[in-house]
């Protein structure tokens, strides 16, 4: 099927034949290898990137195993909230793993990226532990926020991942402004602004894109188009769903969201544009398992059948599986081992984040202000403002 | 980074002269946050410096600083602070609809484009949302941008970007990013400007965490509140009024620093305390002349920090008077008046010999008619009116 026809597709390798079989058990050779995405790009007023991308087995492997990571993280979330240990909001980015990880292997930890509430995986791709991730999740005190902000605010500035937003498209002009500050301080790098199908139709998205236009800000907005807007389908939101075309006067590039080359691709593209030239539109065409959060089974507005026709057809794990297979990078035992380690790993984190405590009751007042002010809160209702008088 | 002083500052003694308001205000000794440098701190980060002022409680009310000062009007003396701190601080720019070109819609901005420059002052297309937005995404990466609505009232429509954002990032973030944004822009009811053009934007920001407000009423305290909003690492809230750009006042000729979370003494009484903030003050100094002619002594408060309150200054003053009103232009329903009554019977309710009285707006839009404009704000009659009934 998809395997043969890329067996059939083999490109020259540039290494020599020898450099696979010295790379045996598992492949690290860091040699270039040529793939092909599996559809072309769609371009918008702006020439589409080649379709041949230049990887390397040992980056192969590390795409595997980051998606595997990020795959088993989600579903471990989703045992965790039916267990009633994480609460309020959960929303799981499984199936568009391939975006958080082609979108890494693209760009260096001094590019930013910010993005909606979506955003366990792309903590992990910016650098972000397990640990620190579950215990968030679970509200405990050794999370990123500190329990204080839950799955929809995961942040981490020292690698410039911007978290981590709770308010659909609000995060968009916040990238540009993340945009306008790398232009201000003449860093050479861009931010990638990630939204969805259903964030595309808000007004300040357009306002922003405006401003990033006019000022030629390194701002790359990115559509993760999952083509559910929780559950409003794409065609019955947008009058246009062609998300890479609405940025008018922007360019735009449509890109197969669920082939991690592509992404990676493309966001190569992407960014060397947006440095050069000002704002471009990335929209990914992908798709989530789960529904829109853990309060939605995701199966009343969408058939079973088409999720798992997607699973089948287009899951971006199976598909980097295929290639690794096609090129003789690790058997199909090596590949399964790694998995059980890694869902051991996942086991092993959240035992260590469950053993974290919940945080002391004086958290509730720090960071309220970045200086404390001698004072524990302002509100004219709460006993703890206090003023002692001489 | 670890404040050399604390910024709860005890107020003062309040040494102003009794004569009424004071022509030549004294620089006085404020505490301003000295940035500990961090080791290996970036390039581009500035150590704030320590106010340079002379000591507050020189016996006399003149000026102890060593020359006149210089007089201007209340708009110069925001450009002044904005230019200060944009020619030490090369990471504060400015944002704002015609700021830059035009030279701003009240002439705040006036001449900055020219002196620094397109990329730190900029002209925004007419969407408050997204340059809000974009000011708050600035200020996580590191800047410090000072982000203009020409009227308060068009903030309403960056609501979200102020409150979930601006107000709530640090404190989601488990305090990894700080907002060192401030935002500023003219509210207030004016001259016939209209329901839509007369808003008192301090009512609905009040309850949003991590937000500072603060108001500014003269000249001399519009330069040095600019000045402490552009430095604090908090966002803020700069409210200025339309109808007080024009006010003439003296300022010091050296650089000075206000405190953010300071009340200011307008004029110490012992009969009553009256606590008031921007263009109200003038309402009631204007009653304060017929008060002192009935032989009534106010103590006039600027409250000037309307999040949070300056409850030391304000407590004892309380203390002293047992008895307060409180003259605002917000509308009586959930305004700083009502914020700030329910703080004083929470926290100073034994020193109280009355009821607190709070004289606000009417809870109406604001009508284009000039008389009933009027008839919407607090008028000084009604102050008189309000201070007799309080001390009988």
């Amino acid at each position: 099927m998809a395997a043969a026809a890329l067996l059939r597709r083999l490109p020259a390798s540039r290494a020599p034949a020898t450099a696979f079989m010295a790379a045996r058990p598992i492949s690290d050779s860091t040699a270039s290898l040529t793939i092909e995405t599996s559809v072309p790009f769609t371009a918008h007023l702006v020439d589409p990137p080649s379709r041949d991308v230049t990887t390397s087995p040992a980056e192969l492997m590390t795409f595997f195993r980051d998606m595997s990571v990020m795959r088993r993280m989600e579903i471990a979330a989703d045992s965790l909230y039916k267990a009633k240990l994480i609460r309020g909001f959960c929303h799981l980015y499984d199936g568009q793993e391939a975006v958080a990880v082609g979108m890494e292997a693209a760009i260096t930890r001094n590019d930013s990226i910010i993005t909606a509430y979506r955003d366990h995986c792309i903590y992990l791709a910016r650098g972000g532990d397990l640990v620190s991730a579950f215990a968030e999740l679970m509200g405990r005190e050794a999370g990123c926020s500190r329990g204080k902000g839950g799955s929809m605010h995961f942040y981490k500035k020292d690698a410039n991942f911007y978290g981590g937003h709770g308010i659909v498209g609000a995060q968009v002009p916040l990238g540009c402004g993340l945009a306008f500050a790398q232009k201000y301080k003449k860093e050479d790098t861009a931010t990638f602004a990630l939204y969805g199908d259903g964030a595309a139709n808000q007004g300040q998205l357009f306002e922003a894109l405006n401003i990033s236009a006019l000022w030629k800000l390194p701002a790359i907005l990115v559509c993760e188009n999952n083509h559910y807007g929780m559950g409003t389908a794409e065609w019955r939101a947008a009058k246009s769903p062609a998300y890479y075309k609405r940025g008018d006067y922007v360019p735009g590039l449509k890109v197969d969201g669920m082939d991690v080359l592509a992404v990676k691709q493309a966001c190569k593209f992407a960014k060397d544009h947006a440095v050069a030239n000002g704002p471009i539109v990335l929209e990914m065409d992908t798709y989530r398992y789960h529904g829109h959060s853990m309060s939605d089974p995701g199966s009343t507005y969408r058939t079973r059948d088409e999720i798992s026709g997607v699973r089948q057809e287009r899951d971006p794990i199976e598909r980097v599986r295929k290639l690794i297979y096609a090129y003789d990078l690790a058997t199909a035992a090596e590949l399964k081992d790694m998995e059980k380690e890694i869902r051991k790993d996942v086991d092993a984190a959240i035992a260590k984040a469950k053993e974290s405590s919940m945080p002391d009751t004086s958290e509730l007042f720090t960071n309220v202000y970045k200086k404390g002010f001698g004072v524990e809160s302002f509100g004219p209702d709460r006993k703890e403002m206090r003023a002692t008088l001489p | 980074m670890a404040a050399a002083s604390s910024l709860h500052a005890a107020a003062p003694a309040a040494t102003p002269c009794r004569a009424g308001i004071t022509s030549t205000p004294v620089a006085r000794s404020v505490r301003v946050a000295t940035a500990a440098a961090r080791p290996g701190a970036g390039r581009g980060r500035l150590v704030a410096r320590a106010a340079v002022a002379a000591k507050g409680d020189a016996p006399s009310c003149a000026a102890a600083s060593n020359s006149d000062g210089h007089e201007l009007l209340l708009f110069e003396a925001l450009r002044e602070g904005l230019i200060e701190e944009m020619k030490s601080d090369p990471t504060v720019c400015v944002f704002g609809e015609d700021v830059g070109h035009y030279g701003g819609s009240y002439k705040v901005t006036k001449g900055l484009a020219e002196m620094f420059g397109d990329l730190r002052v900029l002209d925004t297309p007419i969407a408050e949302n997204s340059f809000t937005g974009m000011g708050v995404g600035a200020a996580m990466k590191g800047l410090r941008p000072v982000v203009e609505g020409m009227n308060m009232g068009f903030l309403l429509l960056a609501y979200n970007q102020i409150s979930n954002n601006c107000g709530m990032l640090h404190y989601t973030s488990g305090g990894q990013f700080k907002i060192p944004l401030v935002i500023r822009g003219p509210g207030g009811v004016g001259r016939q400007l209209g329901a839509e053009h007369s808003q008192r934007l301090e009512s609905y920001f009040q309850s949003i965490p991590g937000l500072q407000m603060v108001a500014c009423s003269t000249a001399y305290n519009a330069k040095g509140l600019m000045k402490a909003a552009i430095r604090s690492e908090n966002p803020v809230v700069l409210f200025e009024h339309v109808l007080l750009y024009n006010l003439k006042g003296k300022i010091p000729d050296e650089e000075y620093v206000l405190c953010l979370e300071e009340a200011e003494m307008v004029r110490p009484g012992e009969h009553v305390t009256i606590l008031t903030y921007s263009r109200m003050r003038y309402h009631v100094m204007q009653a304060a002349k017929t008060l002192v002619n009935e032989g009534y002594d106010p103590e006039v408060i600027d409250i000037r920090s309307l999040k949070p309150f300056d409850l030391h200054t304000i407590g004892n003053s309380i203390k002293k008077t047992h008895r307060v009103l409180i003259v605002e232009e917000c509308m009586r329903t959930g305004g700083i008046g009502a914020s700030l009554r329910s703080a004083i019977i929470d926290n100073f309710w034994d020193y109280l010999d009355a009821p607190i009285m709070c004289l606000s707006s009417q809870d109406v839009p604001t009508p284009y008619a000039g008389t009933l404009e009027d008839a919407t704000v607090v008028q000084p009659a009604q102050i008189v009116a309000a201070v007799e009934q309080l001390c009988q």
